[in-house]
């Protein structure tokens, strides 16, 4: 029964004849789905590379050896002293090895896990940075430069000099940027450590390792794990801690959960190390969303008021159309269609705002100390906002065209003929 | 002659503000081709009985029935599809759809029906305004023609899809006498050529005086 073409081409003479409203309406929704998708591409933009910051470096699963007390003390175990009441003071930490025992089988083990995307050695220890007279302590981490580089982003944060120079040098390091300045080295100097243990060990800078976070730039460096193990004078199979990358990263509370059980080893899962990251990334969304939607509303008024406005004006053309054999749903369709028509033009100018804006973002220079490799600032260009972005331009324009065009369905035309 | 409209019992009551009796125990019937006016003194209740006949108001008592057919208690859209397709209306104001051109809007009641092709109902639409000395204003602006050519309009729109009946609720009274002369002579025309019946409320006593019938009401009742 619905004759879409007829319905079709009132709505359109209607909105046609009152371009200046309609263009208004339209701005409306463009304004808001605009502001809506440059909103939304930056701030998950910028969200996404603070999280990186922390994440990408971060492994999705620590495991090491943790120095603590024993959760029994040998008291427990005298059976006849069960039912009475134990106090022990001066409780100190069960002597054990910083080491992973058996830390190379345990690797190969977790590499034919399948959502394992990689794990990685290191070797942990303190040191002293030798400056003339002068002891600056610091961390040494022996890694595989070029495992890093590649599960963890690694070359991201190497400022000069490269993974693969460290992987080359027998004797290298990448030396924290803030002790580099500390000590006024540049790359292919030669820095003295010393580890706690005792000996001086001269190494050659093959680069300089800036994380961005200056406390942290401040002590630490990395050199290759051969490297360490002769420092500190261990044999090839120590090992302080293992990295795990997933493929998936909702699997590391159970994976770290399991590693603990089946090795007596701590394993830290991402989600437990870095809570506050993301409490703040959701906060952020949640600020994202709560102004979009407003933006929306704001929008969805306008067409309400346009829509309601335009119903009063075409009161009479109600009433002729539903005198000369329009139903009342035609009537409502009509309202709809031109509310739909609205949503949809502005909708889709909207998103061609909103992508020009946020690739002009892309192309501001964004140059701070903290992360080396951004240039830009960042945006999320991400398909699903501009999909949620048209959706809710058209939900929300349904939403502002149905009240309207529902008084219009129900308008009796023999009131406003006799009225008249 | 076949009976085209037909009124059984018909009452209708205003409920606010007070209960008011509008319409007491109206029975007529118009048949094939006649050419009806229905007068009567403000207030008695003509336009409220013209408008119930029209399908549009649909809160009475009584029965109702179009071409032998009892419309009443029908559901609002297929009481839209009768009056779509069987009756056809001229109002006192002009009631043109003012952002479509003349010939757009005596189309519009044909393409809601359907049941031609778009090049068929431009003929038909054509066809009537020709009739109807209207044609050379086809293609203006419906808010750009003279009350007069208006009112023509609304009765070529009124034809457009060769309904049973034409009514019109005083579709003289806003026109001068050379107009409504004009008009009266259309009707006439119709009723007589076509076989077209009508029913015409109307204040104008030359107007009903020409017409085959002249139905008098007064205080909610048929006096003759």
């Amino acid at each position: 029964m619905t004759n879409w073409s007829v319905i079709l081409n009132i709505a359109k003479t209607h909105l046609l004849t009152k371009i200046k409203q309609t263009s208004i309406a339209a701005l409306g929704v463009t304004f808001g789905i605009g502001s809506y998708i440059t909103l939304v591409c930056f701030m998950t933009g910028l969200n996404s590379m603070l999280d990186d910051l922390i994440l990408n470096q971060t492994p999705h699963i620590h495991v090491y050896n943790e120095i603590e007390p024993s959760k029994e003390q040998p008291i427990s175990f005298v059976e006849n002293v069960t039912e009475s009441f134990n106090v022990v003071h001066s409780i100190k930490p069960k002597l054990s090895q910083k080491k992973i025992h058996n830390a190379l089988p345990i690797i190969d083990y977790l590499k034919t896990n399948e959502s394992v995307r990689g794990a990685l050695p290191q070797i942990k220890t303190q040191i002293f940075y030798i400056a003339g007279s002068i002891e600056l302590g610091g961390n040494l981490t022996g890694i595989n430069p070029i495992d890093e580089a590649n599960l963890f982003n690694m070359s991201d944060y190497i400022v000069e000099g490269s993974a693969e120079a460290l992987h080359n040098s027998d004797n290298g390091i990448l030396l924290g940027i803030g002790i580099a300045n500390k000590m006024s080295l540049k790359v292919g100097d030669r820095v003295q450590i010393s580890p706690i243990n005792g000996g001086i060990f001269p190494l050659k800078i093959v680069g300089f390792y800036q994380s961005g976070i200056a406390d942290l730039d401040a002590i630490q460096s990395f050199t290759n794990l051969k490297t360490v193990q002769r420092i500190l004078g261990e044999a090839n199979n120590y090992i302080t801690d293992i990295n795990i990358k997933l493929y998936d990263i909702e699997k590391a509370v159970p994976l770290a959960k399991k590693i603990e059980q089946q090795f007596n080893l701590t394993a830290i899962d991402i989600k437990t190390a870095n809570a506050q990251f993301e409490t703040g990334t959701t906060i952020r969304n949640l600020i994202t969303y709560a102004v979009s939607i407003t933006l929306l509303v704001v929008a969805g008024f306008g067409i309400y008021n346009i829509l309601n406005m335009l119903i009063y004006e075409k009161m009479n053309d109600i009433a002729i159309l539903k005198a000369t054999g329009f139903s009342g749903k035609d009537v409502q369709l009509i309202f709809m269609s031109q509310a739909m028509i609205i949503g949809f033009t502005g909708g889709v100018l909207g998103l061609l705002i909103g992508f020009g804006l946020a690739s002009l973002i892309e192309t501001i220079p964004f140059q701070t100390e903290a992360l080396p490799t951004v240039e830009t600032y960042p945006i999320n260009m991400n398909p699903v906002f501009f999909i949620i972005g048209f959706v809710f331009a058209m939900f929300s324009t349904f939403l502002a065209g149905y009240l309207p065009s529902k008084k219009a369905k129900n308008i009796d035309p023999v009131k406003i003929i006799r009225g008249q | 002659m076949s009976t085209v409209l037909e009124a059984k019992h018909i009452n209708k009551y205003f409920k606010k503000p007070n209960l008011f009796h509008v319409l007491k125990d109206i029975n007529f019937s118009v048949k094939k081709g006649e050419f009806a006016s229905i007068m009567g003194k403000s207030g008695c209740g003509k336009s409220t009985l013209l408008y119930i006949l029209s399908t549009m108001d649909t809160d009475y008592d009584g029965e109702l029935y179009l071409n032998n057919k009892l419309i009443s208690g029908e559901d609002r859209d297929h009481l839209s599809y009768l009056r779509n397709k069987h009756i056809g209306f001229v109002f006192q104001f002009h009631y043109l759809l003012s952002e479509f051109t003349v010939l757009e809007n005596v189309m519009l009641p044909a393409k809601k029906l359907a049941e031609k092709s778009l090049q068929d109902i431009e003929h038909d639409a054509m066809e009537k305004l020709k009739m109807l000395k209207i044609d050379h204003l086809a293609k203006k602006r419906a808010s750009r023609v003279s009350g007069g050519e208006k009112q023509r309009v609304a009765i070529a729109r009124a034809l457009i899809n060769n309904p049973s009946i034409i009514m019109g609720d005083e579709p003289t009274g806003n026109l001068d006498s050379h107009n409504a002369e004009n008009v009266f002579n259309i009707f006439k025309r119709l009723s007589d050529d076509q076989g077209l019946s009508l029913l015409i409320v109307t204040h104008d006593e030359d107007f009903a005086n020409k017409t085959d019938r002249i139905i008098q009401m007064g205080d909610g009742k048929i006096l003759m």
